[in-house]
C-alpha cells in the first residue's frame, strides 16, 4: 500500500540535465517543484575527488557510475522474427544513474543541429524527390525550426560556458568555425580549448584537401568561468579523463557545476534521490496525470501526487514508463498504428585508427579532454549533394580523440597478434604514434518502420514489470552512408602522412556488445499532428496535456551530431512554453 | 501493485553490489555535503592468494607471462601482478557478475546480443583452470601447464585461441577471451587494484597515470612528456617507508 505524500504543483522523473533544466525553470516561475531520481546524490568532492576520479578500471572498465543491468536493463533483437533477450551486461550503449544523469559523465561535446535537420522530411523531399527515401524510413519534421530553438541553444551553451569558436553569427561567416551551422546570436561564452598535436596535424591536411576545419564546441572550460546563475567552473586540465568519469576539476558543464547549486538554493524545490518511479498515474478519465507512484531503496513505495507531470528520464525509460502507465497509443509496426515506441534510433559511428613513424612523431595521446579535437561538417546533414551517393543524412567528422588511457587506448597495427611478446612490442612502440579518434565518424541514424520499441513480453525487472524491447538493426542508407564518410575520413589521415590506416566500418548487424554512443533516440517523438507523435511541439503529451516529455526521445530521427546541447535547448522551449503559456491556461497549447 | 517482499529481496541484492550504499533521501535547501570522500577505492594489498588455490596461481601466474612475457625492458605479466588482480577481481563483484542482470530464463541467442551465459568469471577461471591442467596432463605425460615449456605453454594457448580444444563443461574460447581481457587490465590498471606493480606497464609506454594537469603540455606539440608516472596510491619516492 503506498503512501501518500502532501501534493506539488509539479513532480519531475529523473535529475539530469533536462530535469534539472525543468527543474530551475518551473521553480523559479514560483511553482513547488520536487524531483525524483532513481539513483543517488552525487557530487565532485565526495564522489570523484582528483585523488581517484582517474581510475580506468573502476569507472571505464568496471562502469562504476553507470546504472546496473540488475537494477534495470531492456532487451534486444534485430528483427521483428526473432527472440529478444535481455542485456545483462552493457555495450552499445550506457544508460545512466544518479543525480545529473549522463551529464556527468559525458565527454561535454555540446553541438547544435543543423536547420534543415528539423525538418528533415520537407527538405529531402524537396531536393531530391520523396522517390529518393528508402521505402520504410519513416523520417518526418520535427514540428519546431532551428530560429525556434536558436535562443534556447544560447541559453544552454551560456548556461555551460561552452568553449568554441562560431561559424556563423547573425548570418555572418566567421573564418575558423563551423561555415556549415545555422546561425547564431552570438559568439560562444568562452574560446575554444587548446588542441593537442593530433588534432593540429588534422586540421592542417584537411585544409589542405579543401575542407573547413574547426575546433569542437567543448563544454569543458577553456578558462575560469562564472555563468548567469552565479555558478562558478575551472579551467578544463587536459586530465584525459572524461566521459565515463566525474570530473573531479568543476571544469566539465554538468548540473552539478552549473544549475544545482543554484536550483537547491530555492526553497520551493526538493529531491528524493535513490527512488524509483514506477508509474505515471492517472484520472478516470485517462486525460489527466495525477501524480506519480515510486518506489524507494527501503521497499516503501510512495505516491507523490502533483498538478503538473515532467518526465525527463534516458530516452527508453521515457518510453518505458508511457507504456506502463498507459499513456498514449503503444505503436504496431505492422499495422502501423500508434506512436509510442516509433521512430526509435540510435547512432552510425566507425573509426578510423591510424599509425606514424615512432620516430617523428610524439601525440601524447593522455593529454584529452572529452570535447577536443578538429572536425569538418562538410558531410554532416544534407551539406553536400546526395544526388550521386544513393542515400540521406552523413555526420561531423574528426580527430577527437578523448583519451591515452592504457586499457583502452593502446592500438596495435593490423596484422599484430592478441598476446605475446609481439602484442607487447607493438604496443610498445605505437602508444605515442597512432591516432584512436574515439568517434572518428559521428553519423546519422534515421527512423524506420521496424525499428521501435515495446514491452518485452517474458523478461521483468526487479519490481516484476515489463522490461522494455527494442527492436533495431542497421539499414543499408546508413551502411552505405558509413561507407562514404569512413573513406572520406580515412583520407584526411593519409594526407598526414600515417603509414598504416585501419579502417573499422560500421557493419550490419546491428550488435548490443559493440559501444558507439548512449545517443539513443526516439520512441516519443515530438511533431506536428497526434497521429505521427507523441508529443507536440512543446514536449506536451497530446493524450494527457498536463504531462511533458523530455529527451532525445522527442527525436524523430537522429541527426549526426551529440545530441545533448538539442535535448537541453529543447527543455528551456519548454519550460518557456509552460511559464508562457501553459501557467496563464493549463490545457493543449496545440489543439489537435 | 507491487510484491513487496519480492521488491525488497532485489532491492537488498542491489544494495549489497552497489557502491554507494545510500538510502533514500530527502535533499532540500543545501547541497548536501559530508566530510570527507564517500566512495573512496578500494585498495588490493600484496599477501596470500583470496581466490586461486596454490596450484591455480602457479598456473595463472604461468599464463599471465605468456600473454604478457618479460623482456629485457619490461617485466612480464607475472612479475607486474596480473595474476594477483585477477584473484583480487575474482574474489571481488566482477567474480560474481555483480550488477549484472540475472533474471531468467536463460536462453542461448544470436552473438550480437551478447553473452547470455549464467557462468560468472570466477566460474570460469575455476573451471577453465580444471581444463587446462587436464588436457596438459594427458598430452604431457602427466605435467600441469606451470610445468611445460614457454614454448610448449604457447601451442597449449593457441590450441584454445583457435578453438580447436573443446573443455568438457564450460567454454573454452570463452575462458581465453576473458584472459586476452584481464591479463591486460592487470597490467596496465591503477596499482590500487594489485596489478601494473611499480606502474611497469605505464612506464613501458610512457603514460603518467593520475598526473591530471596538463595545461602546461597541451600546447608543447611533438615533445616527449617527461615525468615519470603517478598512481592513486602516490609514488614511492613520495611515501618514503617508515621503519
Amino acid at each position: 500500500m503506498s503512501r501518500k505524500l502532501p501534493a506539488k504543483d509539479v513532480v519531475i522523473v529523473g535529475l539530469g540535465w533536462t530535469g534539472s533544466i525543468m527543474a530551475y525553470e518551473l521553480a523559479d516561475a514560483g511553482l513547488d517543484v520536487i524531483a525524483i531520481e532513481r539513483g543517488p546524490w552525487r557530487n565532485t568532492a565526495t564522489d570523484y575527488p582528483p585523488g581517484y576520479a582517474a581510475d580506468e578500471l573502476r569507472y571505464r572498465i568496471r562502469h562504476d557510475l553507470f546504472l546496473r543491468p540488475e537494477q534495470t536493463t531492456f532487451t534486444f533483437r534485430n528483427k521483428m522474427n526473432q527472440t529478444a533477450l535481455p542485456i545483462r551486461s552493457w555495450g552499445a550503449f550506457m544508460p545512466p544513474n544518479g543525480v545529473g544523469g549522463g551529464g556527468v559523465h559525458w565527454n561535454a561535446e555540446t553541438w547544435r543541429f543543423l536547420p534543415s535537420d528539423f525538418v528533415a522530411r520537407t527538405h529531402l523531399v524537396n531536393r531530391y524527390g520523396a522517390d529518393f527515401l528508402p521505402k520504410d524510413m519513416t523520417i518526418q519534421d520535427w514540428g519546431i525550426t532551428y530560429d525556434d530553438l536558436e535562443p534556447h541553444y544560447d541559453r544552454f551553451e551560456y548556461l555551460c560556458g561552452t568553449s568554441g569558436q562560431a561559424g556563423n553569427v547573425n548570418g555572418q561567416i566567421i573564418e575558423g568555425g563551423n561555415p556549415f551551422e545555422g546561425p547564431r546570436s552570438r559568439p560562444y561564452p568562452n574560446p575554444p580549448q587548446q588542441q593537442p598535436f593530433g588534432a593540429t596535424l588534422f586540421a592542417k591536411a584537411a585544409r589542405e584537401l579543401g575542407y573547413k576545419p574547426f575546433p569542437q564546441p567543448s563544454g569543458n572550460m577553456s578558462q575560469p568561468y562564472r555563468n548567469p546563475l552565479g555558478v562558478r567552473l575551472g579551467p578544463c586540465t587536459y586530465c584525459g579523463f572524461c566521459e565515463w568519469f566525474g570530473c573531479g576539476n568543476y571544469s566539465k558543464a554538468t548540473p552539478q557545476t552549473t544549475i544545482l547549486p543554484a536550483l537547491l538554493r530555492k526553497q520551493n524545490f526538493s529531491l528524493r534521490d535513490n527512488s524509483e518511479v514506477t508509474r505515471i498515474n492517472l484520472d478516470a478519465s485517462g486525460k489527466r496525470a495525477t501524480g506519480v507512484t515510486f518506489v524507494d531503496t527501503d521497499g516503501n513505495e510512495w505516491e507523490q501526487p502533483a498538478d503538473l507531470v515532467i518526465l525527463s528520464a534516458y530516452t527508453i525509460f521515457n518510453v518505458q514508463l508511457l507504456l506502463l502507465s498507459g499513456i498514449g497509443e503503444p505503436y504496431d509496426p505492422i499495422a502501423d498504428t500508434g506512436t509510442v515506441g516509433r521512430n526509435f534510433t540510435h547512432q552510425t559511428i566507425s573509426d578510423v585508427t591510424s599509425f606514424f613513424d615512432p620516430a617523428k612523431f610524439v601525440f601524447n595521446p593522455f593529454i584529452a579532454s572529452g570535447a577536443i579535437g578538429m572536425c569538418i561538417d562538410e558531410f554532416n546533414g544534407d551539406n553536400f549533394d546526395h544526388g550521386p551517393h544513393g542515400f540521406v543524412g552523413g555526420g561531423y567528422m574528426g580527430q577527437v580523440q578523448t583519451n591515452g588511457r592504457p586499457i583502452e587506448t593502446t592500438p596495435v597495427p593490423p596484422g599484430t597478434p592478441a598476446w605475446g611478446a609481439e602484442w607487447k612490442k607493438a604496443v610498445k612502440e605505437n602508444y605515442q604514434s597512432a591516432l584512436k579518434p574515439g568517434t572518428g565518424v559521428h553519423g546519422s541514424m534515421y527512423s524506420y518502420r521496424d525499428v521501435y520499441v515495446d514491452l518485452d513480453p517474458t523478461y521483468k525487472d526487479r519490481f516484476g514489470r515489463p522490461l522494455a524491447r527494442m527492436t533495431i538493426d542497421f539499414h543499408d542508407n546508413e551502411l552505405k552512408q558509413n561507407k562514404f564518410l569512413t573513406d572520406k575520413f580515412a583520407e584526411i589521415f593519409k594526407a598526414m602522412g600515417a603509414k598504416q590506416i585501419k579502417k573499422e566500418y560500421r557493419k550490419g548487424p546491428y550488435d548490443i556488445t559493440k559501444y558507439q554512443t548512449t545517443h539513443l533516440c526516439g520512441g516519443a517523438i515530438m511533431g506536428t499532428v497526434p497521429g505521427n507523435s507523441t508529443l507536440n511541439r512543446y514536449l506536451q503529451s497530446w493524450d494527457v496535456p498536463n504531462l511533458f516529455v523530455t529527451g532525445a526521445s522527442a527525436f524523430p530521427q537522429n541527426p549526426g551530431y551529440n545530441p545533448t546541447g538539442t535535448v537541453a535547448a529543447l527543455a528551456y522551449w519548454t519550460a518557456d512554453a509552460i511559464r508562457s503559456k501553459y501557467l496563464k491556461n493549463p490545457g493543449r497549447l496545440i489543439d489537435a | 501493485m507491487l510484491d513487496r517482499r519480492t521488491f525488497l529481496a532485489a532491492s537488498a541484492l542491489w544494495l549489497a553490489s552497489s557502491t554507494s550504499l545510500t538510502h533514500a533521501s530527502e535533499i532540500r535547501e543545501h547541497m548536501p555535503w559530508s566530510p570527507f570522500p564517500s566512495s573512496e577505492p578500494h585498495i588490493e594489498r600484496p599477501g596470500p592468494w583470496k581466490f586461486f588455490t596454490a596450484d591455480e596461481a602457479r598456473a595463472m601466474e604461468a599464463i599471465v607471462d605468456r600473454i604478457i612475457p618479460p623482456d629485457r625492458e619490461t617485466p612480464g605479466g607475472k612479475d607486474a601482478g596480473c595474476a594477483v588482480f585477477i584473484d583480487r577481481q575474482l574474489k571481488g563483484p566482477y567474480g560474481a557478475s555483480s550488477g549484472l542482470y540475472k533474471l531468467g530464463p536463460y536462453v542461448k541467442g544470436i552473438k550480437q546480443q551478447g553473452s547470455q551465459s549464467p557462468v560468472t568469471p570466477a566460474e570460469l577461471y575455476r573451471k577453465g583452470l580444471a581444463n587446462l591442467d587436464r588436457i596438459c596432463k594427458v598430452n604431457n605425460g602427466g605435467k600441469g601447464f606451470a610445468d611445460l615449456s614457454a614454448d610448449e605453454q604457447d601451442s597449449v594457448l593457441k590450441t584454445i585461441e583457435s578453438g580447436t580444444v573443446e573443455f568438457e563443461d564450460v567454454d573454452a574460447q570463452g575462458f581465453f577471451d576473458a584472459l586476452l581481457k584481464d591479463v591486460p587490465e592487470g597490467f596496465f590498471s591503477d596499482p590500487i587494484h594489485g596489478g601494473n606493480r611499480d606502474m611497469v606497464g605505464w612506464k613501458m609506454i610512457g603514460f603518467p597515470g593520475i598526473r591530471y594537469d596538463y595545461r602546461d603540455w597541451i600546447g608543447r606539440h611533438n615533445e616527449r612528456y617527461p615525468y615519470p608516472p603517478v598512481s592513486i596510491m602516490g609514488r614511492a619516492d613520495w611515501t618514503p617507508h617508515k621503519a
